[in-house]
């Protein structure tokens, strides 16, 4: 690390939010939307969403399925399908204390039941992009599938109908329009992962790039 | 299922923190600061990919925030345009208090997506300070002699709002006002028509959109409805990075 910028002072620093991990800063009410490629229109009856590779039963969802599912996990106490708490782009904003709707993935992994446990998964969404994570990441109340935000429903910019949420790390690993879970017993690297941005992508370590 | 286009490509490193050296600053319009940095040990960008600014305060604070590279790899220089924002804690520094002899802490180039490798026809479309990828391409192909492969289609308010106005209008870039009509344009936001010939002309081309959100998203819709594959159109959006 080399000595301070000349001049430079930043913004007041008392006191940091401490929601924010390192090198982040609040982006407020804005949202912004960053994406590699053209915004898919997809009619959420025509989307699917499939766990397969290695688990006991591959399984495909509809949209009504997952919505039938959802509201079970509601009314039967199951896994908690909402999540309130911050999410952190590797550009460096965080949006703080926001809140989306949908299923957890622990009561979809529940049911296809992975064959291993320290696997990894690798998410595909319906315009070709994926990302990988650790199995164990994707489990313990730790990841959704999110159809609405703030109670309004996710808009296709922001990965509507349905977009992966994995709020502990980097939002790149959230996939916009999510269509397929693939259980693997390797690491494969998603787009981002294979053009230069870091393997599992924790804010609060600051795992930005290949080498952090 | 997979597009061919998000095959595997050989991973782009970023290089370590580098300090360089401010060569020059200037600000080309009232809301842009442009830098040109010595950078040590540089190692050479594709068009289209970015450095990180990591600025360090007395007490160890630090913010850091991704900028677009508009210089060609062959350029001894590295250079960066930022715009201003209201506020900003990273931007309004580098626009208000950077000086030429100053050290800034850099690291890059990141990004294997949104490139240009410079061997294959490209469509580039910019608005505002997104244009400022499409002036790396657009060098990259002047060092190469391969100008024949680029197109460009820069859209901007006014001629004096657009970062690199002048140099994109001798290249023969399709210049696009939505506050200045032209002899051959009247003001207007980028249509179907600005782009429609560009894409029939090569449907397959890889295009590379970057600008706003709102921007990219109907640049990129626009070129669709063209007649271009999605797989064929990269795009790189960005928001107020302050």
């Amino acid at each position: 690390m080399s000595g301070p910028t000349r001049g430079f002072l930043g913004r007041s620093r008392q006191p940091r939010d401490p929601r924010l991990p390192p090198g982040q800063y609040d982006t407020g009410a804005d949202w912004p939307v960053l994406t590699a490629e053209v915004t898919p229109r997809l009619d959420p009856q025509r989307w699917s969403f499939t766990i397969d590779g290695l688990v006991q039963r591959p399984t495909t969802w509809s949209w009504d399925e997952l919505h039938a599912l959802a509201a079970h996990d509601s009314a039967a106490g199951g896994h908690p399908p909402e999540y309130r708490g911050d999410i952190h782009c590797v550009t460096t904003w965080s949006k703080l204390g926001t809140w989306f709707g949908g299923i957890s993935l622990d009561t979809l992994l529940d049911a296809a039941e992975p064959l291993l446990d320290q696997g990894f998964v690798l998410a595909t969404s319906t315009t070709g992009y994926t990302t990988n994570l650790p199995l164990a990441d994707v489990r313990e109340h730790r990841a959704w599938l999110a159809w609405s935000h703030e109670g309004k429903p996710l808009s296709a910019d922001h990965g509507g109908p349905v977009r992966l949420l994995v709020p502990h790390l980097y939002f790149w690993k959230s996939a916009k329009w999510v269509t397929r879970l693939t259980v693997m017993d390797h690491d494969e690297a998603g787009f981002w992962e294979r053009n230069g941005y870091h393997d599992r992508g924790d804010p609060w370590l600051e795992q930005r790039y290949q080498g952090d | 299922m997979t597009d061919p286009l998000f095959a595997a490509k050989a991973p782009t490193p970023a290089g370590g923190w580098r300090t360089a050296t401010v060569a020059l600053v200037d600000h080309p319009t009232p809301r842009t600061v442009r830098l040109r940095l010595d950078v040590p040990d540089r190692v050479d960008h594709l068009p289209g990919q970015h450095y990180v600014v990591r600025l360090t305060a007395p007490d160890g604070y630090t913010a850091q925030r991704s900028y677009s590279v508009s210089s060609a790899p062959s350029d001894e220089l590295l250079e960066l345009l930022v715009e201003r924002w209201p506020d900003g804690e990273v931007s309004s520094y580098l626009a208000d208090d950077l000086q030429v002899g100053d050290r800034l802490q850099v690291r890059g180039p990141i990004g294997g997506w949104f490139v240009w490798r410079g061997d294959d026809p490209v469509l580039v479309v910019g608005g505002g300070t997104g244009v400022v990828p499409l002036v790396a391409v657009w060098r990259h192909s002047v060092h190469l002699g391969r100008t024949d492969l680029v197109r460009v289609v820069a859209a901007g308010r006014t001629p004096a709002d657009l970062p690199y106005a002048q140099e994109l209008t001798a290249a023969g870039a399709r210049m696009l006002y939505s506050r200045t009509a032209t002899a051959t344009r009247p003001a207007a936001r980028i249509g179907l028509d600005d782009v429609a010939d560009l894409v029939a002309a090569d449907p397959v081309a890889t295009a590379l959109v970057c600008g706003s959100a709102g921007f990219a998203e109907t640049a990129s819709r626009l070129l669709v409805d063209a007649g271009k594959p999605v797989g064929a159109v990269r795009v790189e959006r960005f928001g107020p990075t302050t």
